[in-house]
């Protein structure tokens, strides 16, 4: 048993992570605010052939055959450089979907609400990303479907909580084409969810490191408010948070990858549970850390936190979460 | 990363096991809670029992007399016996974890072979004389005084949270040997013996109704300068050193412990009906995500031991993630019992299946509370981490000490 981080999986992180400072810088992202498309085509293609896209695809299909455990490492970098669209979507459909392991066809995911749902009842369907997408699948009891994105009556929303994720909605879905069964989506789900937390811890370690830095730096009552134990201990907070969310969904992964050490649909459903809620309540402590600043949409402190509000929707809420690991409590 | 144990770890984990099945059932009855020579007698029995099958000091290095293995190993040990539900390492906590390594690390050759096959053994216990009633968090400040006098100490002071103290043979203890003001660096690690004229020990009575620690009073007792441990005025660096012997798994047994007292908790739920109210299913599930969590981390913490032989910065997250978890796991399980959890009895359930687990969850509850103050209260472990690890400012430091 050995769960550190080997040094293979380090460099691949390390050179994500270089890749993003390149292609991703925040000033640059940051452009593309409360447009309706934030996907720079150029930028896609560069993640597609650094290989975050086919990255579990197996060599015979194109991919680079490696583990869940080492895209996560991947998506955490995603994560901590708020890469804007629909990068776990992209990711999923490679292999099913032609141009998507590389980066030139971009895939949107979308669950199909299940009628009945408790607290369902009034709500539309929202969709991120519409006007970037060149494929919509449709995740659903079925297995997964295939919209066509420009045929949608989908009507685009003012003012979208995450500024970098412009959203559309629609009274419901139509059918689509099946293109996969009830198993892939499963393991889409479970995935899904995986990577989907993987960003939420690398975006819970971006609000952290931006808390810290300002903390560092703001003075008042002549000293740098990070000396004051109020401010000290809700930073200490937060990195405590990122710690233990990183450790459960690097778990998670490697338990996708290695399925006799654990029951991976419940490690995954634990990972995704805390990540959200690391982003979550990291996004809110780093506005907080920043003051009144933190109140101003020039400083970068609510971008994480709405986000992580975004991706907390994705691949189970909480409450859903924490469900299915009461299931498996009930059952063991 | 690889969570799988290769072949060796497996086989360790199941000649472990092995001789578990065989050598629980001859245990004697356990004895009361407040019974402590008798839990002397049986702490030190089982102690007999592991290092007469080459499991004592399973961490310590060979040349301590320890069976040298690793950090794996260690957690593998660990799981097994919490699994297995054998005994604590009880009344042998201090000699084995703390004193025992620090005797390894610092100690003279003539220290080694007098205080270290004992502790192995089980013949000798120890117990810890660190704080005291005016030095808690800030241990530096503390001024039990040692003066020099031919070859002996004359040490006179005050120590509190000295655990199993009514029945330990060896203290270690911190005294001041620098000037009243020199904090950190005028301390000196000694060994007292706890038969020495002038000590006195009364037990403490904590909120959970236990009786495990004490304060000891010392009035001019005489230790000999043999039995200090490193160099004068070094003790501070010397209680440094034993700190760097854990290796992440200090609270493996106490996280299974938890995730015992969790599926207890949901059994109780279903029991009471409570089950179908889905706020009571989602804590479960929280508690259930959190807990699976701290394991991941402790491997993580443990996998980074064994390869560095270093301790991470994983320990201080850990105690402060644990510590909570355990303590809305305590407030979880007491909500449940409801007005059946007012006494730490187990009271028969008016279902006919037999008595309610109120006992140990009220209790759990309780010393669920010590967590977030022992060993550093959850406060200075998050000035630990905001300073040494964030590199935030430190807090204003005392230069000198006290006075009056």
């Amino acid at each position: 048993m050995d769960f550190e981080v080997s040094e293979f999986q380090t460099e691949l992180a390390d050179g994500i992570r270089r890749l993003c400072e390149g292609a991703f810088p925040l000033e640059v992202i940051r452009r593309a605010e409360s447009t309706d498309r934030v996907v720079d085509r150029g930028g896609w293609a560069r993640l597609g052939e650094a290989g975050v896209f086919h990255l579990c695809l197996a060599e015979e299909a194109g991919g680079v055959g490696l583990g869940l455990a080492e895209a996560a490492l991947v998506f955490e970098e995603l994560g901590r450089a708020l890469v804007p669209g629909p990068l776990v979507a992209s990711h999923l459909a490679a292999g099913l979907i032609d141009g998507a392991d590389d980066g030139s066809v971009v895939v949107g995911l979308v669950e199909r609400p299940v009628t009945g749902a408790v607290g369902s009842g009034t709500l539309p369907v929202v969709i991120e990303h519409l006007a970037d997408l060149d494929v919509l699948l449709v995740l659903s009891a079925e297995g997964v479907e295939r919209l066509d994105p420009a045929a949608l009556d989908a009507m685009p929303l003012a003012r979208p909580m995450d500024p970098l994720t412009p959203v559309w909605s629609l009274a419901s879905l139509p059918a689509g084409e099946l293109v996969a069964g009830p198993d892939v989506a499963a393991w889409w789900r479970r995935d899904g969810a995986v990577l989907t937390a993987a960003l939420q811890v690398g975006m819970a370690e971006w609000a952290c490191d931006l808390a810290v830095e300002y903390a560092k730096g703001r003075v008042q009552f002549g000293r740098p408010i990070g000396g004051f134990q109020a401010v000290k201990h809700l930073c200490a907070d937060m990195a405590v948070r990122v710690e233990v969310a990183r450790c459960a969904v690097q778990a998670a992964a490697v338990t996708v990858d290695q399925p006799d050490v654990g029951d991976p649909d419940v490690a995954a459903a634990g990972a995704k549970l805390l990540a959200d809620e690391a982003a979550v309540t990291n996004g809110r402590s780093c506005i907080q850390v920043h003051g009144g600043m933190g109140f101003t949409w020039e400083v970068p402190a609510h971008l994480a936190y709405k986000r992580a509000r975004v991706l907390a929707t994705q691949f189970g809420g909480d409450d859903a979460l924490a469900e299915a690991l009461a299931d498996a409590l009930a059952s063991g | 990363m690889d969570l799988r144990y290769t072949d060796a770890e497996q086989a360790f984990r199941n000649d472990l096991r092995a001789w578990l099945e065989t050598t629980l059932p001859g245990l004697p009855p356990k004895p009361s809670p407040d019974d402590w020579p008798g839990r002397r007698a049986y702490d030190t029995h089982w102690q007999r029992l592991l290092f007469d099958a080459g499991y004592a000091g399973v961490d310590w290095p060979v040349e301590g007399g320890g069976r040298g293995s690793s950090a794996v190993e260690e957690l593998i040990f660990k799981e097994e016996l919490e699994r297995a539900h054998a005994p604590y390492v009880g009344v042998n906590f201090v000699g084995l974890l703390h004193a025992g390594p620090t005797v390894i690390a610092e100690g003279t050759p003539e220290q080694r072979s007098r205080f270290l096959p004992p502790i192995l053994r089980g013949d000798e216990v120890w117990c810890q004389g660190f704080s005291e009633p005016n030095a808690g968090s800030d241990l530096a400040s503390m001024r039990t005084r040692a003066v020099r006098d031919g070859d002996d100490y004359v040490v006179t002071g005050q120590k509190i949270w000295t655990s199993h103290a009514e029945v330990a043979d060896y203290c270690e203890l911190l005294v001041r040997t620098g000037p009243e003001d020199s904090r950190h660096r005028g301390i000196s690690w000694l060994i007292l013996p706890m038969d020495s004229p002038g000590v006195d020990i009364r037990p403490l009575h904590t909120i959970a109704g236990t009786t495990e620690f004490a304060e000891l009073f010392l009035d001019e007792v005489r230790v000999p300068v043999a039995n200090r441990v490193g160099e004068e005025n070094d003790g501070w660096r010397v209680t440094m050193v034993t700190l760097s012997f854990e290796r992440g798994t200090a609270f493996v047994g106490d996280l299974l412990e938890a995730v015992e007292l969790l599926h207890a908790t949901v059994a109780l739920a279903r029991r009471t009906g409570a089950w179908a109210d889905p706020g009571v299913r989602r804590q479960a599930g929280h508690l259930k995500a959190e807990l699976d969590a701290l394991w991941a981390l402790t491997k993580r913490n443990v996998s980074q031991a064994a390869r560095t032989g270093i301790p991470g910065v994983g320990g201080t997250f850990f105690k402060l993630a644990y510590s909570e978890t355990r303590h809305k796991l305590g407030e979880f399980s007491l909500a449940l019992l409801d007005r059946a959890g007012l006494a730490a009895h187990d009271l028969e359930g008016i279902d006919g299946e037999g008595p309610l687990p109120a006992g140990t969850m009220v209790e759990d509850w309780l010393r669920g509370i010590s967590l977030t103050i022992a060993a550093g209260t959850s406060q200075i472990q998050r000035n630990i981490v905001g300073e040494r690890i964030l590199g935030l400012p430190k807090e204003p430091q005392a230069t000198t000490g006290r006075k009056g």
